[in-house]
């Protein structure tokens, strides 16, 4: 049972500030879908949380199973069990895929994989996702198309299972048949364990493959209303629009 | 980040075996402004004593010959006329040279391997012909530690339609001072692999040469460089054009941490005007780890003919990108190991390019120490 608790937080970038108190709790066992405009801070809230240096928290907390992330770097945070699949994932030149996976399963679990046992899990992973092989020894996201980027972060989310998972548009850019490889995942690692998932999108098509328990509508930096699976029917026949005017 | 100012010409440098020909640097001059010649103990003004010892030991391939020979020897010195003063001083100064003939025709079986072992206080001069006969083909590997103060003149006389690769490292001891000159002299058709790995020592400066007798002469580069607080390691590279048809390429990438660790890259590469039909590119980059390093890249392309098939350089230095450690971080991997798996990514890459899957082992395990250090 893992929680992660967001209180009253604060976030700015380059002395802007773009989080004005958002409050978010996730449990494990639990899909939150967070919905909102272009430029509603979504993102921000996401790499805040992973503890990217761009972001400055002006205040609140983040809690994780009681432990304050915002204590934490950016690789403690994530072996406390916390993963974030990037909205852009970036192109690291010259560290393969197979190395990447194996420094990061190493770490996050505190021992090496056996290398038969690491080997296996990732083909398994790999094929599952519909991944070809030759990925592997490839670059880690160099030259990726954005469907294959998007499926590695999965592959990534599936391999370290963390306990909170933030996927930050996994969805977008997705053919209908990427969508449903990558929401096969979400729900594979759902199902997994006591996991919870806090999805980041814009579109009500993944959630009719990865059903959230709650939605969230993110607007000018804060939550501005929240409910169950038909607030996200309604997101999509009206827009953002009475949101939007509503925090001006 | 250093100057990017473009170097006077080195068309017209001055050539000679005759030490006497050679003023002493005073650090103004074009070769010399970016090496501390107080550093240099002596090697450029002729005040090092000679007593210093660099001792060669070779692990050939069956298939070659290795001779130990006087300054008299026909084949020393046949290809190339020293360049600048301590090219010269090495040239005037040496005792014996090492010889290696790859014959005819020749597939050497394996890398044939030379040991150079610094000890000993004062300098030491050394001189190696590296002779691979007609559609011979050789792999060799130079591997340089120990401690010394050592000038040298190695030449690569690759025969037509032969190939040579050769790998040479430079792992000294830290108070190491070593001026190097390599001479390729690619003949018809062959085919030159050069990788330069440079890491310890004070100062290293090494020259890579490299010019064409006749057309089909194809030449590539690389080196990979790790300076640390106080080193100051220099490559100078130099490609003549002088023939048609023929290619070169240039790639070199250093990383630099530490107060006062200097790099410097400089590539020279001139087509003359009968060199028509050249295929030319080189390319340079650094990255600065840490504040108080610096890095001076100069690439410098001389076009004297209308008709090259391509040309081209460039030069660039940058800091890690935090995108990249926030990326690996957020997947757990602490922040020294991420910054270890971007750099040694960034120089890895090159290294990749090694064929022989045993040198580039053992290259990547060079830099692998060095990062764990
Ligand atoms: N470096 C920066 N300097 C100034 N403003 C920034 C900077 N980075 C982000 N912002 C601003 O922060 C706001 C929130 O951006 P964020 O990326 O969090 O939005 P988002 O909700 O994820 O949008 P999208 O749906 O387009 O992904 C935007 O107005 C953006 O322009
Ligand atoms: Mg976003």
């Amino acid at each position: 049972m893992a929680t992660l608790e967001i209180r009253d937080l604060h976030v700015a970038v380059e002395d802007k500030e773009i989080l004005r108190g958002v409050n978010l709790t996730v449990q494990s066992g639990k899909t939150h879908a967070i919905m909102g405009p272009n430029g509603s801070g979504k993102s921000t809230l996401a790499y805040a949380i992973a503890g990217h240096p761009k972001y400055t928290i002006t205040g609140g907390q983040v809690l994780l199973d009681g432990v304050d992330l915002l204590e934490l770097s950016v690789d403690e945070r994530a072996r406390a069990g916390l993963f974030l699949a990037m909205q852009y994932p970036v192109e690291v030149p010259g560290v393969s895929v197979s190395n990447f996976l194996r420094s990061a399963v190493t770490a996050v679990r505190g021992e090496a994989p056996k290398l038969r046992e690491f080997a296996k899990d990732l083909k398994n992973g790999m094929d599952a996702l519909s991944i070809d092989g030759a990925f592997a020894q490839r670059n880690l996201n160099e030259g990726f198309s954005g469907g294959e980027k998007k499926r590695h972060e999965i592959l990534q989310m599936e391999l370290l299972k963390p306990k909170i998972a933030v996927l930050d548009e996994t969805d977008s850019g997705l053919d209908v048949d990427a969508l449903r490889v990558v929401s096969e995942g979400i729900n594979r690692f759902r199902a997994s364990g006591d996991t919870g998932v806090l999805l980041i999108t814009h579109y009500t098509r993944i959630l009719r493959y990865v059903k959230p328990d709650f939605v969230h509508v993110f607007a000018g930096g804060r939550i501005v209303e929240e409910g169950g699976p038909e607030l996200a029917e309604k997101l999509e026949a009206e827009g953002y629009e009475q949101y939007t005017k509503a925090s001006l | 980040m250093g100057l990017n100012e473009k170097p006077l010409s080195t068309l017209h440098e001055k050539a000679s075996y005759d030490l006497g020909d050679f003023e002493v640097p005073t650090g103004r001059e074009e070769q010399w402004r970016f090496t501390p010649l107080s550093r240099l103990k002596g090697l450029h003004n002729g005040k090092a004593e000679a007593a210093g010892h660099v001792r060669v030991d070779v692990e050939a391939a069956p298939e070659v010959t290795v001779e130990t020979v006087g300054r008299d020897d026909a084949r020393v010195g046949k290809s190339f006329v020293p360049s600048d003063r301590v090219s010269a001083q090495a040239w005037t100064s040496f005792e014996k040279a090492t010889v290696i003939t790859v014959p005819r025709e020749a597939v050497t079986s394996e890398p044939t391997v030379l040991t150079l072992t610094g000890s000993g206080d004062g300098a030491a001069y050394g001189h190696i012909v590296v002779k691979v006969e007609p559609l011979a083909e050789a792999v060799l590997v130079l591997d340089h530690k120990g401690s010394a103060v050592y000038a040298d003149n190695i030449e690569f006389v690759v025969g037509e339609g032969a190939s040579l690769k050769v790998v040479s490292v430079q792992d000294w001891d830290d108070d190491a001072v070593h001026v190097s000159h390599h001479h390729a002299q690619l003949a018809k058709d062959a085919t030159f692999r050069s990788f330069v790995v440079t890491l310890g020592g004070d100062l290293v400066r090494l020259s890579p040469n490299v010019s064409y007798t006749a057309p089909g002469g194809d030449a590539d580069m690389s080196g990979v460089y790790f300076v640390d607080a106080g080193q100051h390691l220099e490559h100078r590279l130099l490609v003549d054009h002088s023939q048609p048809n023929c290619k070169s390429n240039v790639d070199y990438r250093g990383a630099l941490q530490g107060e006062d660790a200097h790099a410097v890259w400089i590539g020279d590469v001139i087509i003359r005007v009968e060199a028509e039909g050249t295929d030319t590119y080189e390319l340079n980059r650094n990255l600065i780890l840490t504040d108080g390093a610096r890095a001076d890249s100069v690439p410098n392309l001389e076009i004297l003919t209308g008709e090259v098939a391509g040309a081209g350089h460039a030069s660039a230095s940058g800091r890690l990108d935090d995108e990249h450690i926030f990326y690996l971080q957020a997947r757990g991997i602490p922040y020294d190991e991420a910054r270890r798996l971007v750099i040694r990514g960034f120089l890895g890459q090159l290294v990749e390019k090694i064929e022989v899957a045993e040198i580039r082992e053992r290259v990547l395990g060079a830099l692998e120490a060095e990062l764990a250090r």
